[in-house]
């Protein structure tokens, strides 16, 4: 495991790429349990000041500290994306292993619904959801609508995998030497399908914490709750790019674009490194 | 090494040859380097008119063979020594510039794959793949053109209208025949066939095995016939050579080779054959067949020989003209059978690939 | 024939489906809350000052209706689809009276125009590209493109057109910032009203276009340099077919067909985009429509935006689906 870590490093230039940048963004998440300032206080510090060295981000018009506001918006960022990423996992790891087990009816209709959730538009959903639940809707719940809504695509993918490898001659093979289907699908199944799930994580997060962003950017989350969607909501309330006070909406922008292009290069690393097909290859020649 | 020379002493009785051909795919892996020499050090020449086989067993490397002979060089697959001279061009194959290398494709040079669903665009219709492959050599104007493909159907026994379909509504065999009037449309001087029967039933293939043999006789075509299926061959070819891991081990006239054979490797393939009204389970070969990213020293065969010696385990047998044509490669078959060096080349020659 | 008449109708079953798990989502929503949606719009809506009695309580009878009051929640659900079968969803609240079947019958041929035109070119341009990319792996220049999607592809499209307005609107102002056309033209079929309408879809059609690419372009990358490998293309490159060809006929059109697929798979996606697109650039399309109504707090609007693009977006899937076999020569559409 460290031996493919180190590896992958070594040789794949866009998961070092990718590492670097997460290990910024979490130090950044990090560094919020160490700030002066709770994230709700406000005028706490001189209104408006361009990055300088003692506010190094600069501060806004509500009297923030802007960076460290940022690191609790990136830590609620993340976390976020987090839970979405890992609740809509357990849901299409247990939906794409079933349909790609099972097979027959019982993956045909469980097809039909996966379709029917990857077609369904989930931006209007949300915003009805928001305008009904307006501040009962809180962080958490967001995140369990997402989960809820975003496991499909993947399930799909989990499915496709689960097919090819049920093909696959070595299933054949435990099954006549008598391993039971449980086994045979966390032993000898599941080493191949984990990595996917992880590259899926890191696109899952980047599809929830994108959604999260635009959500709050539009003020239709609980704005109180500071995040990265949430700062640039703010910003765009006090009219910062009228005021000039660019950084406001700068380093925010920036930093999340950098979570998830940081993301993103993960998950494609990962899965250039776990491609099944080209992996499933390799072995098949030594 | 004594290399006899060959028997007509006319340089163009051959249409190909190819001297100590070595082709490896190399491959890195998160830096693990890899080398797996699928052809190495490969000598054949094929006379006019001649059918000339190559069978061994699966991963021997006789498709990479093929793909050396015909330029289809991409990587992780390298060329690493070794010429294919064609007797149409004068020089070596792979110091043809590009653009000279595809005007002789399908002109001079075509070829007849495996027949499964997918040698042909399965989002074109025959008559455009038709079009594509072969209109640039016709110099036809277009509707003479048609009329030269309908006529060369005709001359197959081939419906026409299977011209307007598309490659999955025939059936395997059906393709298959396609394949080979697409391959003899420009009444190529040389054909290189890859396994073309294999994925047939045996009726089917034997028709598609007279087809073959007839047009290849009817455009006086040469031709190179790989398939591992030995009674294909015993059927089909004039001559036959028997690879093994990579090297050839034993060449011959196919008659000779089946009634006589000096490997040990030819006779276990020969004596494994199914033969009428016998029940007998004989003993197969022990032991897999090698790595050839980590190929045994010496013979190749050695750690499978049933008659292996000591020299076996250290040197490699070199290829000996035993018989009027008909070589070896085993220390057992003759004293004749010298140790050749197992040479490996360190420093790759900068050979232009293409992609 | 018959079979494709076979796959259309199951085409028709999933479409609704879609359609039918989507607005019992919207229904479950509404109705499963702790809040009263009606009582609460109506709060919202006296507090506008739209307070004479008589008006507050025909209001509450049009929203009950529409929200569907009933017995119990099974009634409740059926008023609901009735409604929605007639696309009836009462007045505005916030446009008080005008239908919101109007309103968004205003709004939609914006939002379609828009999403039309970005997403066939972000299809076609990022598949092309894609397509040159995979072919031709080691072109530097197309390396260095691909570089530049990969960075793009993950950014949400709300960076993407906030980053554009302030490039071309504010720090180099030569495009409109907001609208969809220019205030003071009069709507038609005149050269200036068309040519302000361009004008005023550049910036939300590039920032849509800029997103969408990407995913196209790495998509299209990875299908090509497996079909390269396919025998088809390994045959007709040992025929000597000229490059062209191959790429255009053998690769491309190979890697397209399966994109079509993609497309209708993504087709949500795109929707989320341009409703936030539109807000950015204040475009007058459904999407803005959708956010000033959630800021009016107008309830029947919500909802009938919301079931709107359900069926709208389930539609356009829908039409893709039954009409890629009819291109794609290989689906036996019997499977
Ligand atoms: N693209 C590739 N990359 C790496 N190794 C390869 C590749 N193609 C073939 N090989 C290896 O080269 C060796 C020879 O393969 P080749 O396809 O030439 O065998 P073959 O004799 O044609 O077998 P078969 O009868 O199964 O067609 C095998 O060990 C195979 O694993
Ligand atoms: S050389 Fe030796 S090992 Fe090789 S085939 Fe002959 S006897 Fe067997
Ligand atoms: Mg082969």
């Amino acid at each position: 495991m460290i031996a493919v870590l180190r590896d992958l490093f070594r040789y794949n230039g866009e998961f070092a790429i990718g590492c670097v940048i997460m290990a910024i963004i979490l130090g950044l998440a990090v560094a919020s349990f160490f700030s002066p300032y709770e994230p709700i206080d406000s005028y706490v510090v001189a209104l408006d000041a361009p990055p300088s060295l003692e506010y190094i981000f600069g501060t806004n018009s509500r009297g923030q500290d802007i960076f460290w506001q940022l690191t609790f918006a990136i830590r609620n960022t993340l976390a976020f994306g987090f839970i979405v990423a890992l609740i809509s996992r357990i849901l299409s790891l247990t939906i794409g292993l079933i349909s790609g087990y099972v097979g027959g009816i019982v993956d045909r209709i469980l097809m039909s619904i996966n379709d029917t959730f990857i077609v369904i538009p989930l931006f209007p959903l949300l915003v009805l959801l928001y305008f009904v639940l307006r501040d009962d809707m809180t962080w958490f719940v967001l995140a369990l609508v997402m989960a809820g809504l975003g496991w499909a695509y993947d399930a799909r993918l989990i499915r496709s995998v689960m097919i090819s490898l049920r093909t696959r001659e070595f299933t054949n093979t435990s099954v006549f030497s008598g391993m039971s289907m449980p086994r045979i699908v966390t032993q000898e199944h599941l080493p191949y399908v984990l990595p996917i799930v992880f590259s899926t994580f890191m696109n899952n997060m980047n599809w929830s914490i994108g959604l999260e962003v635009t959500l709050a950017v539009l003020g239709f989350t609980d704005v109180d709750t500071p995040t990265v969607g949430g700062m640039i909501f703010w910003a765009n309330q006090h009219s910062a790019m009228v005021s000039g006070v660019w950084w406001w909406y700068f380093f925010p922008t920036l930093f999340v674009t950098l979570t998830f292009i940081g993301l993103f290069l993960l998950a494609i690393s990962m899965n250039e490194y776990i491609d099944p097909r080209s992996r499933l290859d390799r072995m098949g020649n030594s | 090494m004594t290399q006899i020379p060959v028997s007509a002493g006319n340089g163009h009785a051959h249409v190909l040859e190819t001297s100590n051909l070595r082709a490896y795919y190399r491959m890195k892996y998160f830096g693990i380097d890899r080398e797996v020499r699928a052809v190495d050090g490969i000598s054949i020449h094929v006379r006019k008119h001649e059918i000339y086989g190559i069978a061994g067993e699966s991963s021997c490397g006789k498709t990479t063979f093929i793909k050396a002979i015909a330029a289809a060089i991409r990587p992780p697959l390298e060329i690493v020594g070794g010429q294919v001279k064609y007797s149409f061009i004068d020089d070596d194959l792979y110091a043809l510039p590009p653009a000279r290398r595809a005007a002789i494709r399908w002109r001079h040079l075509s070829y007849i794959l495996q027949g499964s669903m997918n040698v042909l665009n399965p989002v074109r219709r025959i008559h455009k793949t038709f079009e594509d492959f072969a209109f640039r050599h016709m110099h036809l104007p277009r509707a003479e053109f048609d009329q030269e493909v309908r006529r060369h159907l005709e001359r197959l026994r081939l419906p026409a209208e299977i011209l307007r379909s598309y490659p999955h509504e025939l059936s395997g065999g059906m393709r298959q025949r396609v394949c080979i009037a697409l391959a003899t449309l420009c009444r190529p001087e040389f054909i290189i066939a890859d396994e073309p029967t294999t994925a047939l039933d045996v009726v089917v293939q034997k028709d598609v095995l007279a087809m073959i043999r007839e047009t290849q006789h009817e455009f006086n075509s040469s031709m190179i016939f790989v398939t591992h299926d030995l009674t294909v061959h015993a059927n089909i070819t004039d001559r036959l050579g028997i690879m093994y891991a990579g090297r050839l081990v034993e060449e011959g006239r196919t008659a000779d080779v089946f009634a006589n054979p000096l490997h040990p490797y030819t006779a276990h393939l020969i004596a494994s054959l199914p033969t009428i009204g016998d029940r007998h389970t004989r003993d197969g070969l022990h032991g897999t067949p090698p790595n050839l990213a980590d190929p045994p020293k010496g013979c190749r065969f050695h750690p499978r020989c049933p008659l292996a010696m000591e020299i076996c385990r250290h040197e490699n047998p070199a290829l000996t003209t035993l018989a009027e044509d008909h070589k070896v490669a085993c220390f057992a078959a003759s004293s004749d059978v010298l140790p050749t060096p197992d040479e490996k080349p360190n420093q790759p020659e900068e050979l232009e690939t293409e992609r | 024939m018959r079979s494709y008449a076979i796959y259309v109708a199951k085409r028709i079953l999933q479409f609704a489906l879609v359609v039918f798990v989507g607005i019992s989502i919207t229904f479950l929503i509404t109705h499963l809350t702790p809040i009263d949606p009606v009582e609460h719009a109506v709060a919202q809506v006296s507090t506008f000052g739209f307070s004479s009695p008589e008006s507050i309580e025909l209001l509450r009878q049009s929203l009950k209706e529409l929200y569907g009051v009933g017995d119990n929640l099974w009634e409740e659900y059926l008023i609901f689809w009735r409604r929605l079968a007639m696309l009836d969803f009462g007045p505005s609240l916030s446009a008080f009276p005008t239908p919101v079947s109007e309103l968004i019958g205003r709004a939609i041929p914006w939002t379609i125009g828009l999403l039309t035109v970005s997403t066939l070119l972000s299809w076609f341009i990022g598949n092309v590209l894609g397509g040159l990319a995979g072919y031709y792996s080691r072109n530097r220049i197309l390396r260095v493109l691909g570089m530049i999607m990969m960075g793009l592809h993950p950014v949400p499209y709300y960076i993407v057109a906030f980053v554009l307005l302030i490039v071309f609107t504010f720090l180099l102002p030569i495009l409109p910032s907001s609208g969809g056309y220019e205030m003071n033209l009069r709507t038609g079929w005149t050269p200036q009203f068309v040519g302000s309408v361009l004008m005023h879809s550049i910036l939300p059609s590039l920032s849509l276009i800029l997103v969408g690419v990407g995913s196209w372009f790495m998509g299209m990358r990875a299908l090509v340099s497996n079909i390269v490998t396919d025998d088809y293309v390994t045959y007709a490159a040992l025929a000597g077919v000229p490059d062209k060809k191959l790429v255009t006929s053998y690769v491309m059109r190979n890697a397209f067909l399966p994109q079509i697929t993609g497309l209708a798979m993504s087709i949500g996606a795109i929707f989320n985009g341009a409703v936030i697109t539109e807000q950015v650039f204040g475009y007058p399309g459904i999407g803005r429509l959708l956010v000033e109504a959630v800021h009016a707090a107008d309830y029947s609007l919500v909802l009938g935006i919301t079931s709107i693009a359900i069926i709208a977006v389930s539609a356009a899937v829908f039409i893709i689906d039954i009409i890629y076999p009819l291109i794609d020569p290989r689906v036996q559409v019997s499977q």
